[in-house]
């Protein structure tokens, strides 16, 4: 059941330029340029692409908060700004820059308050929250005034509102800012279960990788406001023919110039010592095995293929 | 965690039920957050009350122990000191919250949430100006039945209709800074627009002076023109009873045209900017 559909979804930006003293011109940009995208019910989908790619613009439209220029979006069958009251009811938002939650009330207050704005049955409202105050450790700070809870402890109270009334679709633009390593262990456990039961649809933006790596069985790239990648990981590896890698360490340089069938030498460190090599047809174990015909080895290591280095290739590419 | 799953299944009950229960719970919580600035609330009404001494001798002074505009000397106390504490329940200066809050993009929060927002917004203002009422509206209005001889309402009917018509003065007062503040859906920056409504707000809404010292040619079109006279000349003069009773029925019932004009005008305004709005910021 497709849950999100954006069919040629188009934002253009008019800004006025100076030009002169007096003249300013207005000129349009187009921060999301013919996004098409089908999203079925359960799946969780990173969102990214290079810093103005379009993906925060991308989120507002879905979740009816700004007028797309052109093209159609529907959400949970709805258009977004037309029935987003409607809308609201049935998603949960974070936008990780800002806060959700009343500035000047205790979470506890804010999640009380949100109850009866989402009219949720009092039962489910508390189960769900006894998860959240479980999974992301919020008892804690469950009674201090949100102006005063620190950048990470606010993000997992967001995430908590976001989740509370048991939205159909999960929109989360950067939830990970500034969190530290253990709270951002502890929201993507969080996601991960979320993901596992398979009925929520979540839709994540972020600069950090291992989210995705984590979170996301699909991608979608987007540079310049257009899509310019749709599928797994894997599939992405496969284009840009991202390899696995062994890194041999020896205890001499070899005697002459190794080639070895199956793997491609691709850089010499240490004097020699240290060689690394591209997979293509061979094994980890076939490198070593040939490597030590005519060296002695010390260590070995292999590193699966690097997210960071196969979308940087793709963010320069387009 | 089949928990959160996806159904949002929404309270059983009946829509309109439900409805009022969000609006009290939000009216709640605009109490509630007043509630946590104490100082603020305790300077306030100090100020508003050392200005009420100003006024008030400024007033008798005027008049000079003779009628103005109608009103006796003991009107006149009344008037003066009903106005100090009612300026932080019809509140006509308030901080440009909304107009900030779209500056920056945080009225995306308010457009996430399954309310509408003028709603949502008109609730938290009610649960701010009943904590007004209970605490920045007592201390003024006792300095002046201490320290001076003010008019008493004679009439049976008047203090609930006063109730009615303060009630009216806040909404339409809502409506007004709303309208001034939705300004920065297309400008952005209103520091012009809010100087003029400061400036305009105080001396035509009766908040200074009463309005009835000015001449019935400029009076009337202010009176069906504007929502001014609403927010604050007409709840004062129902109760110190300047005018007769159908008058002063007249007068609430005014009011009540002007709060549906203005509710509906809210209404418009942010759908029209709900078309065109531009979320500031990533
Ligand atoms: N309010 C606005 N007015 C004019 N241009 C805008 C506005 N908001 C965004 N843009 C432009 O639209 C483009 C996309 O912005 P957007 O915020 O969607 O990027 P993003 O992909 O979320 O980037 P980031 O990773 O930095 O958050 C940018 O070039 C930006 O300059
Ligand atoms: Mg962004």
């Amino acid at each position: 059941m497709t849950v999100i559909e954006a069919r040629a979804l188009s934002k253009a930006f008019t800004v006025s330029v100076k030009k002169g003293r007096f003249r300013r011109e207005r000129r349009q940009t187009a921060a999301v340029d013919g996004v098409d995208l089908r999203i079925d019910r359960g799946e969780t989908v990173g969102y990214i692409g290079p810093n103005g790619a379009g993906k925060s613009t991308t989120l507002k439209m879905m979740t009816g908060v700004l007028m797309p220029s052109g093209g159609e979006v529907t959400v949970c069958g709805l258009v977004p700004v037309k029935q987003r009251i409607r809308l609201a009811l049935r998603i949960g938002v974070v936008f990780g820059q800002r806060s959700q939650l009343w500035w000047d009330l205790p979470l506890r207050e804010s999640f009380a308050l949100l109850r009866h704005i989402y009219r949720v049955p009092t039962a489910d409202h508390a189960a769900r929250l006894l998860r959240c105050r479980a999974m992301l450790e919020l008892d804690e700070f469950l009674d201090t005034p949100v102006r005063q809870l620190s950048l990470g402890q606010r993000m997992r109270g967001e995430l908590t509102a976001a989740l509370l009334h048991g939205p159909e679709v999960l929109f989360l633009d950067e939830p990970t800012i500034g969190l530290d390593v253990v709270s951002k262990q502890a929201v993507r456990a969080f996601l991960t279960e979320l993901g596992a039961a398979g009925d929520t649809t979540v839709m994540l933006t972020t600069h950090d990788l291992a989210d995705i790596e984590r979170l996301c069985r699909r991608l979608v790239i987007i540079d310049h406001g257009r899509v310019v990648h749709d599928g797994t990981l894997e599939a992405l590896h496969a284009r840009y023919n991202s390899r696995r890698r062994v890194v041999v360490d020896l205890d001499e340089p070899p005697p002459a110039p190794l080639t070895l069938t199956g793997a491609t030498l691709d850089a010499t460190e240490l004097d020699g010592r240290r060689l690394t090599f591209g997979l293509t047809t061979g094994t980890a174990a076939d490198v070593v095995v040939q490597v030590a015909r005519s060296a002695a080895v010390r260590d070995i290591s292999v590193l699966e293929p690097d997210i960071e280095d196969v979308i940087a290739k793709l963010y320069k590419n387009t | 965690m089949g928990l959160f799953n996806a159904t949002a299944r929404t309270m059983p009950q009946q829509k309109l039920v439900g409805q009022i229960t969000t609006f009290w719970v939000i009216a709640a919580s605009g109490f509630r957050r007043y509630s946590t600035y104490r100082q603020a609330t305790v300077a306030g009404t100090f100020t508003n009350t050392v200005f009420g001494f100003l006024r008030c001798y400024l007033f008798l002074a005027v008049a000079g122990g003779a009628v103005a505009g109608g009103y006796t000397p003991g009107q006149l106390v009344t008037y003066v000191w009903v106005a100090q504490g009612l300026l932080a329940v019809v509140l006509l200066w308030g901080t440009p919250e909304l107009a900030d809050r779209i500056r920056t993009g945080e009225v995306t929060a308010d457009l996430l949430r399954p309310v509408h927002p003028v709603t949502s917004m008109l609730a938290a203002d009610l649960g701010r100006a009943w904590h007004a009422v209970l605490t920045r509206c007592v201390p003024p209005v006792l300095a002046g039945l201490i320290f001076f001889h003010p008019y008493l309402p004679a009439r049976w009917h008047t203090v609930p209709l006063f109730a009615l018509s303060v009630l009216f003065a806040i909404v339409i007062t809502f409506c007004c800074r709303f309208l001034v503040n939705a300004i920065a859906y297309w400008l952005l920056d209103v520091r012009g627009p809010l100087m003029l409504w400061t400036l305009g707000a105080g001396v035509l809404s009766g908040l200074l002076f009463p309005l009835r010292f000015l001449p019935d040619a400029v009076l009337l079109p202010l009176w069906l023109l504007t929502p001014m006279p609403s927010l604050f000349q007409a709840p004062l003069d129902v109760l110190v009873e300047r005018d007769a009773t159908p008058v002063q029925f007249g007068i609430v019932g005014l009011q009540a045209c002007w709060l549906v004009v203005m509710l509906l005008l809210c209404r418009l305004v942010q759908r029209r900017a709900e078309r065109h709005l531009v979320i500031q910021g990533g």
